[in-house]
Protein backbone atom coordinates (compact mmCIF):
# COMPACT_ATOMS: atom_id res chain seq x y z
CA UNK A 1 0.00 0.00 0.00
CA UNK A 2 1.22 3.38 -0.75
CA UNK A 3 2.12 6.12 1.85
CA UNK A 4 -0.73 8.50 0.82
CA UNK A 5 -2.89 5.65 0.56
CA UNK A 6 -2.38 4.72 4.62
CA UNK A 7 -2.16 8.29 5.44
CA UNK A 8 -6.07 8.30 4.67
CA UNK A 9 -6.74 4.83 5.73
CA UNK A 10 -5.23 6.47 9.11
CA UNK A 11 -7.97 9.48 8.56
CA UNK A 12 -10.50 7.07 7.39
CA UNK A 13 -10.25 4.86 10.82
CA UNK A 14 -10.61 8.25 13.26
CA UNK A 15 -13.10 9.20 12.07
CA UNK A 16 -14.57 5.46 12.03
CA UNK A 17 -13.98 5.43 15.64
CA UNK A 18 -15.17 8.95 16.35
CA UNK A 19 -18.36 7.46 14.88
CA UNK A 20 -18.83 4.90 17.18
CA UNK A 21 -18.28 7.07 20.46
CA UNK A 22 -21.08 9.58 18.77
CA UNK A 23 -23.63 6.04 18.06
CA UNK A 24 -22.76 5.12 21.84
CA UNK A 25 -23.65 8.98 22.87
CA UNK A 26 -27.08 8.61 20.84
CA UNK A 27 -27.90 5.39 22.71
CA UNK A 28 -27.14 6.39 26.16
CA UNK A 29 -28.92 9.73 25.53
CA UNK A 30 -32.10 7.86 24.30
CA UNK A 31 -32.24 5.79 27.45
CA UNK A 32 -31.36 8.05 29.78
CA UNK A 33 -34.27 10.48 28.56
CA UNK A 34 -36.98 7.34 28.41
CA UNK A 35 -36.06 6.01 31.47
CA UNK A 36 -35.43 9.08 33.11
CA UNK A 37 -32.06 8.18 33.76
CA UNK A 38 -29.78 10.54 35.35
CA UNK A 39 -26.70 8.71 36.08
CA UNK A 40 -26.51 7.66 32.55
CA UNK A 41 -27.44 11.38 31.26
CA UNK A 42 -24.02 12.49 33.37
CA UNK A 43 -22.35 10.10 31.17
CA UNK A 44 -23.74 11.17 28.16
CA UNK A 45 -22.41 14.92 29.21
CA UNK A 46 -19.05 14.48 31.04
CA UNK A 47 -18.01 11.98 27.45
CA UNK A 48 -18.94 14.59 25.34
CA UNK A 49 -15.13 15.99 26.03
CA UNK A 50 -13.83 12.92 24.22
CA UNK A 51 -15.77 14.29 21.35
CA UNK A 52 -14.72 17.20 20.77
CA UNK A 53 -11.03 16.26 20.94
CA UNK A 54 -11.64 13.61 18.12
CA UNK A 55 -12.89 16.78 16.16
CA UNK A 56 -10.09 19.05 17.15
CA UNK A 57 -7.39 15.87 15.74
CA UNK A 58 -9.22 14.96 13.03
CA UNK A 59 -9.52 18.67 11.63
CA UNK A 60 -5.62 18.86 12.44
CA UNK A 61 -5.12 16.00 10.36
CA UNK A 62 -7.19 16.24 7.30
CA UNK A 63 -5.54 20.07 7.31
CA UNK A 64 -1.71 17.62 7.37
CA UNK A 65 -3.37 15.55 4.71
CA UNK A 66 -4.44 18.36 2.38
CA UNK A 67 -1.05 20.14 3.09
CA UNK A 68 1.42 17.39 2.54
CA UNK A 69 -0.34 15.13 0.27
CA UNK A 70 -1.77 17.48 -2.16
CA UNK A 71 -5.07 14.73 -3.06
CA UNK A 72 -6.24 14.97 -6.03
CA UNK A 73 -10.16 13.30 -7.47
CA UNK A 74 -11.13 10.50 -5.16
CA UNK A 75 -8.65 11.28 -2.38
CA UNK A 76 -9.36 15.13 -2.15
CA UNK A 77 -13.58 14.19 -2.19
CA UNK A 78 -12.64 11.62 0.44
CA UNK A 79 -10.47 14.38 2.56
CA UNK A 80 -12.85 17.20 1.78
CA UNK A 81 -15.78 14.69 3.32
CA UNK A 82 -14.39 13.45 6.29
CA UNK A 83 -13.49 16.72 7.16
CA UNK A 84 -17.10 17.87 6.69
CA UNK A 85 -18.15 14.85 8.17
CA UNK A 86 -15.92 14.95 11.15
CA UNK A 87 -18.23 18.44 12.01
CA UNK A 88 -21.27 17.20 11.77
CA UNK A 89 -20.61 14.14 14.17
CA UNK A 90 -19.69 16.46 16.53
CA UNK A 91 -22.67 18.97 16.09
CA UNK A 92 -24.80 15.65 16.54
CA UNK A 93 -22.76 14.60 19.45
CA UNK A 94 -23.73 18.04 20.93
CA UNK A 95 -27.78 17.60 20.25
CA UNK A 96 -26.72 13.76 22.41
CA UNK A 97 -25.06 16.13 24.89
CA UNK A 98 -28.32 18.71 24.74
CA UNK A 99 -31.25 15.94 25.72
CA UNK A 100 -28.89 14.25 28.62
CA UNK A 101 -29.13 18.13 29.99
CA UNK A 102 -32.61 18.30 29.94
CA UNK A 103 -32.90 15.05 31.90
CA UNK A 104 -30.71 16.41 34.31
CA UNK A 105 -31.85 20.06 34.54
CA UNK A 106 -36.00 19.59 34.04
CA UNK A 107 -37.85 19.35 37.05
CA UNK A 108 -40.91 17.11 35.47
CA UNK A 109 -42.90 13.79 36.31
CA UNK A 110 -41.99 11.25 33.72
CA UNK A 111 -44.46 11.13 31.11
CA UNK A 112 -47.22 8.49 31.08
CA UNK A 113 -46.72 5.63 28.61
CA UNK A 114 -50.47 7.04 26.77
CA UNK A 115 -48.42 10.49 26.00
CA UNK A 116 -44.81 8.32 25.09
CA UNK A 117 -46.83 6.16 22.76
CA UNK A 118 -48.70 9.17 21.04
CA UNK A 119 -45.43 11.10 20.51
CA UNK A 120 -44.25 7.89 18.91
CA UNK A 121 -40.68 9.36 20.47
CA UNK A 122 -39.09 6.26 20.40
CA UNK A 123 -39.84 5.29 17.13
CA UNK A 124 -38.43 9.28 15.89
CA UNK A 125 -34.88 7.91 18.31
CA UNK A 126 -34.48 4.57 17.05
CA UNK A 127 -35.01 6.17 13.24
CA UNK A 128 -32.31 8.93 13.64
CA UNK A 129 -30.21 5.72 15.24
CA UNK A 130 -30.55 3.71 12.43
CA UNK A 131 -29.96 7.00 10.51
CA UNK A 132 -26.55 6.90 11.81
CA UNK A 133 -25.52 4.07 11.91
CA UNK A 134 -26.68 3.51 8.53
CA UNK A 135 -24.73 6.40 6.94
CA UNK A 136 -21.62 4.56 8.96
CA UNK A 137 -21.95 1.28 7.03
CA UNK A 138 -22.40 3.60 3.93
CA UNK A 139 -18.79 5.48 4.40
CA UNK A 140 -17.64 1.84 5.22
CA UNK A 141 -18.91 0.01 2.30
CA UNK A 142 -18.67 2.83 0.13
CA UNK A 143 -22.51 2.04 -1.22
CA UNK A 144 -24.36 4.95 -2.21
CA UNK A 145 -27.54 2.85 -2.51
CA UNK A 146 -28.01 3.04 1.26
CA UNK A 147 -28.51 6.98 0.26
CA UNK A 148 -31.81 6.83 -0.78
CA UNK A 149 -33.15 4.24 2.40
CA UNK A 150 -31.42 6.78 4.75
CA UNK A 151 -33.10 10.00 2.97
CA UNK A 152 -36.24 8.45 3.07
CA UNK A 153 -36.02 8.15 6.92
CA UNK A 154 -35.46 11.83 7.34
CA UNK A 155 -38.75 12.41 6.56
CA UNK A 156 -40.60 9.97 8.87
CA UNK A 157 -38.66 11.41 11.58
CA UNK A 158 -40.00 15.45 10.04
CA UNK A 159 -43.71 14.02 9.91
CA UNK A 160 -42.86 12.73 14.09
CA UNK A 161 -41.64 16.05 14.79
CA UNK A 162 -44.78 17.82 13.11
CA UNK A 163 -47.24 15.61 14.42
CA UNK A 164 -45.92 16.18 18.24
CA UNK A 165 -46.42 20.03 18.19
CA UNK A 166 -49.96 19.48 17.71
CA UNK A 167 -50.52 16.97 20.32
CA UNK A 168 -47.73 18.74 22.88
CA UNK A 169 -50.03 21.58 22.46
CA UNK A 170 -53.39 20.06 22.97
CA UNK A 171 -51.99 18.12 26.28
CA UNK A 172 -50.73 21.53 27.69
CA UNK A 173 -53.93 22.86 26.68
CA UNK A 174 -55.75 20.43 28.33
CA UNK A 175 -53.47 20.49 31.64
CA UNK A 176 -52.13 17.04 30.80
CA UNK A 177 -48.82 18.54 31.47
CA UNK A 178 -47.22 21.97 32.47
CA UNK A 179 -46.16 24.01 29.55
CA UNK A 180 -42.51 24.24 31.00
CA UNK A 181 -42.53 20.24 30.67
CA UNK A 182 -44.00 20.45 27.43
CA UNK A 183 -41.78 22.79 26.09
CA UNK A 184 -39.05 20.42 27.48
CA UNK A 185 -40.00 17.28 25.63
CA UNK A 186 -40.61 19.44 22.33
CA UNK A 187 -37.43 20.64 22.82
CA UNK A 188 -35.77 16.91 22.76
CA UNK A 189 -37.86 16.25 19.52
CA UNK A 190 -36.61 18.92 17.90
CA UNK A 191 -33.03 18.13 18.69
CA UNK A 192 -33.52 14.63 17.40
CA UNK A 193 -35.09 16.24 13.92
CA UNK A 194 -32.26 17.81 13.46
CA UNK A 195 -30.30 14.76 14.38
CA UNK A 196 -32.06 13.52 10.89
CA UNK A 197 -31.15 16.32 9.30
CA UNK A 198 -27.41 15.86 10.13
CA UNK A 199 -27.49 12.45 8.78
CA UNK A 200 -28.92 13.62 5.61
CA UNK A 201 -26.24 15.73 5.98
CA UNK A 202 -23.13 13.02 6.27
CA UNK A 203 -25.24 10.98 3.54
CA UNK A 204 -24.70 14.10 1.09
CA UNK A 205 -21.10 14.08 1.97
CA UNK A 206 -20.75 10.37 1.16
CA UNK A 207 -22.48 10.37 -1.72
CA UNK A 208 -20.37 13.32 -2.93
CA UNK A 209 -16.83 11.26 -1.99
CA UNK A 210 -18.43 8.13 -3.99
CA UNK A 211 -20.04 9.39 -7.28
CA UNK A 212 -18.93 12.91 -7.12
CA UNK A 213 -22.18 14.20 -7.32
CA UNK A 214 -23.27 17.10 -5.28
CA UNK A 215 -27.16 16.31 -3.85
CA UNK A 216 -27.16 20.13 -1.34
CA UNK A 217 -30.09 22.10 -2.09
CA UNK A 218 -31.74 19.37 -4.55
CA UNK A 219 -34.93 18.50 -3.99
CA UNK A 220 -35.42 15.08 -5.01
CA UNK A 221 -32.44 13.26 -3.28
CA UNK A 222 -34.62 10.21 -2.09
CA UNK A 223 -34.63 9.48 -5.71
CA UNK A 224 -31.40 8.86 -6.08
CA UNK B 1 22.42 12.92 14.29
CA UNK B 2 23.80 15.60 12.23
CA UNK B 3 24.16 18.71 13.03
CA UNK B 4 26.15 21.90 11.81
CA UNK B 5 27.25 25.48 13.36
CA UNK B 6 27.54 28.46 11.92
CA UNK B 7 28.58 27.02 8.42
CA UNK B 8 30.03 29.47 6.11
CA UNK B 9 30.89 28.33 2.73
CA UNK B 10 32.31 30.31 -0.44
CA UNK B 11 32.68 29.23 -3.97
CA UNK B 12 35.92 31.52 -4.54
CA UNK B 13 34.37 35.20 -3.12
CA UNK B 14 30.69 34.01 -3.68
CA UNK B 15 29.10 33.50 -0.69
CA UNK B 16 26.86 30.57 -0.95
CA UNK B 17 26.34 29.53 2.53
CA UNK B 18 25.80 31.90 5.57
CA UNK B 19 25.63 30.86 9.05
CA UNK B 20 23.71 28.09 9.03
CA UNK B 21 23.11 25.88 12.41
CA UNK B 22 21.12 23.16 12.07
CA UNK B 23 20.51 19.65 13.84
CA UNK B 24 18.79 16.58 12.01
CA UNK B 25 17.70 13.27 14.47
CA UNK B 26 18.59 10.10 13.43
CA UNK B 27 16.23 7.91 11.32
CA UNK B 28 14.28 11.02 10.00
CA UNK B 29 13.97 12.51 6.79
CA UNK B 30 14.66 16.15 6.21
CA UNK B 31 13.84 17.70 2.89
CA UNK B 32 15.32 21.07 1.94
CA UNK B 33 13.67 23.24 -0.82
CA UNK B 34 14.20 26.73 -2.18
CA UNK B 35 15.26 28.56 -5.76
CA UNK B 36 18.13 27.31 -7.69
CA UNK B 37 21.09 28.68 -6.27
CA UNK B 38 19.84 29.08 -2.97
CA UNK B 39 22.87 26.31 -1.70
CA UNK B 40 20.83 23.49 -0.57
CA UNK B 41 22.72 20.96 -3.09
CA UNK B 42 25.95 22.61 -1.55
CA UNK B 43 24.85 22.42 1.73
CA UNK B 44 23.87 18.67 1.27
CA UNK B 45 27.11 18.06 -0.20
CA UNK B 46 28.93 19.22 3.24
CA UNK B 47 28.16 16.21 4.67
CA UNK B 48 29.71 14.11 2.56
CA UNK B 49 32.45 16.23 1.61
CA UNK B 50 31.65 15.84 -1.96
CA UNK B 51 32.59 20.14 -1.85
CA UNK B 52 35.96 19.08 -1.41
CA UNK B 53 36.54 17.89 -4.96
CA UNK B 54 35.42 21.68 -6.58
CA UNK B 55 39.02 24.09 -6.33
CA UNK B 56 38.58 27.40 -4.81
CA UNK B 57 35.95 26.48 -2.26
CA UNK B 58 36.47 27.32 1.68
CA UNK B 59 34.17 26.27 4.80
CA UNK B 60 34.17 28.04 8.30
CA UNK B 61 32.02 26.45 10.89
CA UNK B 62 31.55 23.07 12.02
CA UNK B 63 29.73 20.00 10.52
CA UNK B 64 29.19 16.84 12.96
CA UNK B 65 28.11 13.27 12.36
CA UNK B 66 27.48 11.79 15.86
CA UNK B 67 29.20 14.56 17.57
CA UNK B 68 32.49 14.34 14.99
CA UNK B 69 33.36 16.89 13.07
CA UNK B 70 33.90 15.47 9.62
CA UNK B 71 36.15 18.67 8.30
CA UNK B 72 38.72 17.82 10.55
CA UNK B 73 41.99 17.12 9.25
CA UNK B 74 42.28 13.48 11.23
CA UNK B 75 38.84 12.16 9.16
CA UNK B 76 39.62 9.52 5.97
CA UNK B 77 37.33 10.80 3.43
CA UNK B 78 36.96 7.55 2.11
CA UNK B 79 35.56 6.24 5.28
CA UNK B 80 33.11 9.11 5.73
CA UNK B 81 31.94 8.56 2.65
CA UNK B 82 31.44 4.82 3.07
CA UNK B 83 28.83 6.09 6.19
CA UNK B 84 27.14 8.85 4.43
CA UNK B 85 25.98 7.18 0.84
CA UNK B 86 24.96 9.73 -1.59
CA UNK B 87 21.87 9.91 -4.86
CA UNK B 88 22.48 11.59 -7.32
CA UNK B 89 19.79 13.75 -9.81
CA UNK B 90 20.70 11.51 -12.44
CA UNK B 91 20.76 7.61 -12.06
CA UNK B 92 24.36 6.88 -12.34
CA UNK B 93 24.81 3.03 -12.57
CA UNK B 94 28.20 1.93 -13.69
CA UNK B 95 29.11 0.19 -16.73
CA UNK B 96 28.36 -3.02 -15.36
CA UNK B 97 26.20 -6.05 -14.48
CA UNK B 98 22.90 -5.22 -12.29
CA UNK B 99 24.87 -7.25 -9.59
CA UNK B 100 27.83 -5.72 -9.83
CA UNK B 101 26.35 -2.55 -9.78
CA UNK B 102 25.56 -3.21 -5.87
CA UNK B 103 28.80 -5.50 -5.07
CA UNK B 104 31.05 -2.38 -6.54
CA UNK B 105 31.15 -0.92 -3.31
CA UNK B 106 32.14 -4.16 -1.09
CA UNK B 107 34.97 -5.15 -3.90
CA UNK B 108 36.33 -2.00 -3.47
CA UNK B 109 36.18 -2.22 0.72
CA UNK B 110 38.19 -5.36 0.02
CA UNK B 111 35.80 -8.23 0.75
CA UNK B 112 36.51 -11.31 -1.24
CA UNK B 113 34.06 -13.87 0.82
CA UNK B 114 31.12 -14.71 -2.56
CA UNK B 115 28.49 -15.81 -0.34
CA UNK B 116 29.03 -13.17 1.83
CA UNK B 117 28.86 -10.48 -1.38
CA UNK B 118 25.86 -12.46 -2.82
CA UNK B 119 23.99 -11.99 0.60
CA UNK B 120 25.02 -8.20 0.83
CA UNK B 121 23.57 -7.86 -3.42
CA UNK B 122 20.31 -9.28 -2.20
CA UNK B 123 19.57 -7.46 1.12
CA UNK B 124 20.45 -4.17 -0.17
CA UNK B 125 17.93 -4.75 -3.83
CA UNK B 126 15.60 -5.89 -1.25
CA UNK B 127 16.11 -2.68 0.91
CA UNK B 128 15.68 -0.36 -2.12
CA UNK B 129 12.16 -2.63 -3.54
CA UNK B 130 14.51 -3.43 -6.25
CA UNK B 131 14.67 -7.13 -5.62
CA UNK B 132 11.29 -8.45 -7.36
CA UNK B 133 12.34 -6.95 -10.30
CA UNK B 134 15.66 -8.27 -11.29
CA UNK B 135 16.20 -11.39 -8.88
CA UNK B 136 16.16 -13.57 -12.66
CA UNK B 137 18.26 -11.16 -14.43
CA UNK B 138 20.84 -9.90 -11.96
CA UNK B 139 23.59 -10.52 -14.82
CA UNK B 140 22.04 -7.81 -16.87
CA UNK B 141 23.43 -4.52 -17.86
CA UNK B 142 22.12 -2.10 -15.41
CA UNK B 143 21.82 0.53 -18.38
CA UNK B 144 18.90 -1.97 -19.66
CA UNK B 145 16.79 -0.77 -16.62
CA UNK B 146 14.19 1.45 -16.70
CA UNK B 147 15.24 5.21 -15.19
CA UNK B 148 13.28 4.68 -12.18
CA UNK B 149 14.97 1.16 -12.19
CA UNK B 150 18.15 2.61 -12.45
CA UNK B 151 17.84 4.91 -9.71
CA UNK B 152 16.73 1.86 -7.16
CA UNK B 153 20.17 0.50 -8.63
CA UNK B 154 21.79 3.28 -7.40
CA UNK B 155 19.94 3.52 -3.95
CA UNK B 156 21.07 -0.18 -3.19
CA UNK B 157 24.36 0.54 -4.34
CA UNK B 158 24.44 2.89 -1.52
CA UNK B 159 23.08 0.38 1.16
CA UNK B 160 25.52 -2.13 0.22
CA UNK B 161 27.96 -0.39 2.08
CA UNK B 162 26.19 -0.21 5.01
CA UNK B 163 25.81 3.64 5.15
CA UNK B 164 24.26 5.48 8.49
CA UNK B 165 22.79 8.62 6.78
CA UNK B 166 21.38 8.69 3.07
CA UNK B 167 22.13 11.93 0.87
CA UNK B 168 19.35 12.31 -2.04
CA UNK B 169 19.98 15.07 -4.90
CA UNK B 170 16.74 15.18 -6.56
CA UNK B 171 16.47 12.04 -6.76
CA UNK B 172 13.23 11.74 -8.67
CA UNK B 173 13.54 15.06 -10.85
CA UNK B 174 14.63 12.52 -13.84
CA UNK B 175 11.67 10.06 -13.04
CA UNK B 176 8.17 9.67 -14.13
CA UNK B 177 5.33 9.95 -11.51
CA UNK B 178 5.21 6.05 -11.30
CA UNK B 179 8.59 6.05 -10.71
CA UNK B 180 8.57 8.68 -8.05
CA UNK B 181 5.95 7.10 -6.14
CA UNK B 182 8.05 4.17 -6.15
CA UNK B 183 11.17 6.07 -4.78
CA UNK B 184 9.31 8.32 -2.35
CA UNK B 185 7.29 5.10 -0.98
CA UNK B 186 11.05 3.55 -0.73
CA UNK B 187 12.49 6.87 1.11
CA UNK B 188 9.51 6.02 3.78
CA UNK B 189 10.73 2.60 4.19
CA UNK B 190 14.69 3.72 4.39
CA UNK B 191 14.42 5.96 7.39
CA UNK B 192 13.57 3.20 9.99
CA UNK B 193 16.98 2.33 9.31
CA UNK B 194 18.78 5.54 7.76
CA UNK B 195 19.20 9.07 8.26
CA UNK B 196 18.15 10.71 4.88
CA UNK B 197 18.76 14.02 3.33
CA UNK B 198 17.08 15.19 0.57
CA UNK B 199 17.01 17.87 -1.63
CA UNK B 200 14.08 18.52 -3.95
CA UNK B 201 12.59 21.34 -6.24
CA UNK B 202 9.21 20.07 -6.13
CA UNK B 203 7.82 21.11 -2.70
CA UNK B 204 4.34 18.54 -2.79
CA UNK B 205 7.64 15.75 -2.80
CA UNK B 206 9.35 17.44 0.38
CA UNK B 207 5.91 17.83 1.91
CA UNK B 208 5.03 13.93 1.32
CA UNK B 209 8.64 12.62 2.44
CA UNK B 210 10.03 14.65 4.98
CA UNK B 211 9.98 14.96 8.79
CA UNK B 212 11.55 18.70 8.92
CA UNK B 213 11.94 20.90 6.20
CA UNK B 214 14.41 23.72 5.98
CA UNK B 215 13.73 26.78 3.37
CA UNK B 216 16.79 27.62 1.44
CA UNK B 217 16.77 31.36 0.18
CA UNK B 218 20.24 32.99 -1.02
CA UNK B 219 22.73 30.94 1.29
CA UNK B 220 20.53 31.67 3.81
CA UNK B 221 18.51 29.50 5.86
CA UNK B 222 15.13 30.90 6.60
CA UNK B 223 13.13 28.40 8.51
CA UNK B 224 13.50 25.12 9.62
CA UNK B 225 10.81 23.38 11.36
CA UNK B 226 8.45 20.29 11.46
CA UNK B 227 7.38 19.85 7.92
CA UNK B 228 3.45 19.69 8.57
CA UNK B 229 4.19 22.85 10.55
CA UNK B 230 5.90 24.91 7.15
CA UNK B 231 3.38 23.40 4.90
CA UNK B 232 0.63 24.51 7.39
CA UNK B 233 2.01 27.38 9.20
CA UNK B 234 4.86 28.68 7.97
CA UNK B 235 6.07 30.98 10.42
CA UNK B 236 8.57 33.44 8.08
CA UNK B 237 6.65 35.23 5.06
CA UNK B 238 9.17 34.44 2.79
CA UNK B 239 8.23 30.44 3.34
CA UNK B 240 4.93 31.30 2.80
CA UNK B 241 5.68 32.95 -0.49
CA UNK B 242 7.34 30.17 -1.87
CA UNK B 243 5.37 27.51 -1.17
CA UNK B 244 2.07 28.94 -2.24
CA UNK B 245 4.71 29.96 -5.49
CA UNK B 246 3.92 33.90 -5.07
CA UNK B 247 7.84 34.16 -4.80
CA UNK B 248 9.54 36.11 -7.10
Amino acid sequence: MKHTEKELLALKEEVSQMWKLVLSQLEKAKQAFLNDDFELAREVVSREKRVNSFELKIDSDCENYIALYNPVAIDLRLALSLFKICSTLERIADFAEGIARHVIEENCEPFSAEMKTQLRIETMFDTAIEMFSDSYEALDSENTKLAGKILSKDEIVDEIYIHSIKILAEAIRKQMITAECGLHILLVMRKIERIGDHCSNIVEEIVFYIDAKVLKHHKNKVDI
Amino acid sequence: MLETKEIHFYYGAFHALKNISMTMDDHTVTAFIGPSGCGKSTFLRLFNRMNDLIPDTHLTGQCLIEGQDIYQKTVDVTTLRKKVGMVFQKPNPFPKSIFENVAYGLRVDGIKDKNFIRQRVEESLKGAALWEEVKDQLKKPAFELSGGQQQRLCIARALAIEPSVILMDEPASALDPISTSKIEDLIHSLKEKYTIVIVTHNMQQAARVSNKTGFFMLGELIEFNDTKKIFLSPEKEATQNYITGRFG
